[in-house]
């Protein structure tokens, strides 16, 4: 086999062996719950029915050893059943899917700025290494990175919105507006497809508050992140001779030293993704933006068990596979680690 | 603590010397919460929702109870639950860490898959699963979050004893005759003091953002408490009135923007890398 894709099937078969202990580690938190899932499901008089709950335990598997159980458990996830929320009495699966797109749009325009704006920061505190523009950068990362984001996000809003009124107060389109036809679930980029200007300039107002808390988080990281890789790299006689040879500053900056820094600066991507799905849990609610983050507050607030696992395993799935896709892509730009 | 004094002091910034001084004002207004705070934290009897004034300097919240007490009140709450946070987490953690190190073998295999496992989960989002499942209280985070914490210096000391135990003079050591018991704890143990301490100092503000966090969330420190981050919570409903999220959010951010100044400052003397050190 070739080592490239011997590289992937490892990381593949890494990748299943996690999924499948996230899945173990969920199970053993539903099924140590305390309480009677029996009694809970069917409520107060059929509760009160031993038959009943000896039936409905059986046709759950519940009178089965654990191990059985973990089974079952595998058995309904890979169809899609995560259990029912106990607010709604609907599926967590359904109730997940219609709050993924709010999600994930915020997570990519978060991502987007604190990478632009975080590389650029950093590249720059590099350059000016010691001198007072670093001072300054690493004041403001730190800051970013010691705010607690439900805090950041209560004062932007206050500011933003009922102080200076430049931003929505909240949710992910003006109410008057209708959302653009869906296809992606992305008001931005449905927007965009339909060529909806009034729900493109509205859902780009009602992002901008929520994406700046979040990314202010994780700018900080990204930039002290880049700092670094770009410290390694810069003292490098290569790098030298480049400027020797007359090279543009700039060229040489992105050509050499950050081509040379890019495979360390892609594993700032994962930590990236967990700090903002971090931030979501913990801001969404505050913008009322309608995501998994929001939904997983409510859970958490109102104890909803089957929820709260359900965003857990999603979060988790969906954060494994982005560091697998990272490693991948580390060993694409960096050839040394296909082999290793 | 040699190393630190010689290290650090000398050329410290002062931005570091801010951030230690911000660091001992907070832990006197833990211990003197008493003398220090104009009331009582759970008393009732401000008028509601008062905004800031010479009565009360942070205002008053939604019942009336006096916002500067209650933040005085949360340091004694949030600053020891983020030192036993950490010191668990490094006890736990340390101590498998080390033992994976030196047996090696499959208990080795076994923790780091754990601790992988563990790595897998967005910490807040484990430790928000963990803590619903065993039920809303700030004993129950602290426990959720130490879970979600000791891995990492699992993996770190892990690392290290391995490195050491290849190390020359801990085999020179051996072939004197030591134990290697002995030699984990004469030669070992102590390089890999400094590490943790840093470690820990490095993770202390993150530990009083996650503690918050889970109390924003109503999974820590349940109501009457003065806790930060339900303080904030609670400010999150009452928007207009600002002073409630204002001052409990001010405390966290000073106290986790100092221990990070703190953190930092010491990685840069241990990191030879990323170190400032001259020469």
């Amino acid at each position: 086999m070739k080592p490239g894709i011997r590289f992937v099937a490892r990381r593949l078969a890494a990748l299943v062996l996690l999924l499948l202990g996230i899945t173990f580690v969920t199970f053993v938190l539903t099924a140590l719950v305390p309480g009677d899932p029996a009694r809970a499901a069917l409520g107060p008089i059929q509760g009160e029915n031993e038959e009943a709950v000896r039936a409905w335990n059986e046709r759950n598997g519940l009178d089965k050893p654990l191990p059985y159980r973990y089974l079952i458990y595998l058995g309904n996830l890979i169809q899609g059943d995560l259990g029912n929320s106990q607010a709604s009495n609907t599926p967590v699966l359904e109730e997940l899917a219609t709050y993924i797109p709010a999600t994930v749009e915020l997570a990519v325009s978060s991502i987007l700025v604190a990478g632009l704006a975080g590389v650029t920061l950093g590249v720059f505190a590099a350059l000016h290494r010691d001198r007072l523009a670093d001072q300054v950068l690493r004041v403001v990362s730190l800051g970013g990175m010691s705010m607690p984001a439900f805090w950041l996000a209560l004062i932007s809003l206050y500011l933003g919105f009922f102080l200076i009124g430049w931003f929505p107060g909240g949710g992910r389109l003006d109410p008057a507006l209708n959302p653009p036809s869906q296809v992606t679930g992305l008001y931005t980029v449905d927007a965009l497809l339909s060529a909806d200007w009034a729900a493109l300039g509205s859902a780009l107002a009602h992002l901008a508050l929520p994406t700046l808390v979040l990314a202010a988080h994780t700018v900080g990281y990204i930039a002290r992140y880049t700092r670094t890789a770009v410290l390694e790299v810069i003292h490098n006689d290569y790098i030298r001779a480049a400027y020797a040879k007359g090279l543009h500053a700039r060229t040489v900056v992105v050509g050499y030293v950050l081509r040379a820094a890019l495979p360390s600066m892609l594993q700032i991507l994962g930590f990236a993704f967990a700090g903002v799905l971090t931030g979501a849990v913990l801001v969404e609610k505050i913008f009322t933006w309608p995501g998994i983050g929001g939904y997983a507050y409510t859970s958490a607030i109102t104890l909803d068990l089957p929820s709260i696992a359900g965003v857990g395993l999603f979060i988790a799935i969906v954060y494994v596979v982005v560091n697998f896709v990272v490693d991948v892509l580390y060993g694409v730009v960096d050839p040394r680690i296909r082999i290793a | 603590m040699n190393i630190l004094s010689r290290r650090v002091l000398p050329r410290s910034k002062p931005l570091t010397v801010i951030a230690v001084t911000v660091i001992a004002i907070w832990l006197l207004v833990a211990l003197l919460a008493p003398v220090l705070a104009p009331g009582d934290p759970l008393s009732q009897d401000g008028t509601p929702f008062t905004a800031p004034s010479g009565a009360h300097w942070f205002g008053t919240d939604e019942l009336g109870r006096d916002v500067l007490s209650r933040v005085i009140y949360g340091a004694r709450l949030s600053l020891p639950l983020a030192l036993l946070l950490v010191v668990l987490s490094a006890l736990i953690g340390g101590t498998l860490g080390a033992l994976a190190g030196f047996l090696r073998g499959p208990v080795d295999g076994v923790l780091m898959r754990i601790c992988d496992l563990l790595f897998a989960f967005p910490g807040i989002v484990l430790a928000m699963v963990v803590a619903a499942t065993l039920g809303p209280g700030i004993t129950n985070a602290v426990l959720a979050l130490v879970l979600i914490s000791w891995p990492w210096y699992a993996r770190i000391v892990r690392g290290l004893v391995v490195s050491l135990g290849e190390a020359e003079y801990v085999t020179a050591r051996r072939l004197l005759g030591a134990s290697t018991w002995r030699a984990l704890l004469d030669d070992v143990l102590p390089n890999i003091v400094g590490p943790i301490l840093v470690l820990a100092t490095l993770d202390l503000g993150g530990a009083v953002l996650l503690l918050s966090g889970l109390s924003f969330l109503g999974l820590g420190a349940q109501a009457p408490v003065a806790e930060w981050g339900s303080m904030v919570s609670h400010g999150t409903e009452y928007f207009q009135h600002w002073w409630l999220g204002l001052f409990p959010g001010l405390a966290i951010f000073t106290v986790v923007l100092a221990f990070n100044f703190v953190g930092d400052a010491l990685r840069d003397v241990f990191d030879p890398h990323t170190g400032r050190a001259h020469g």
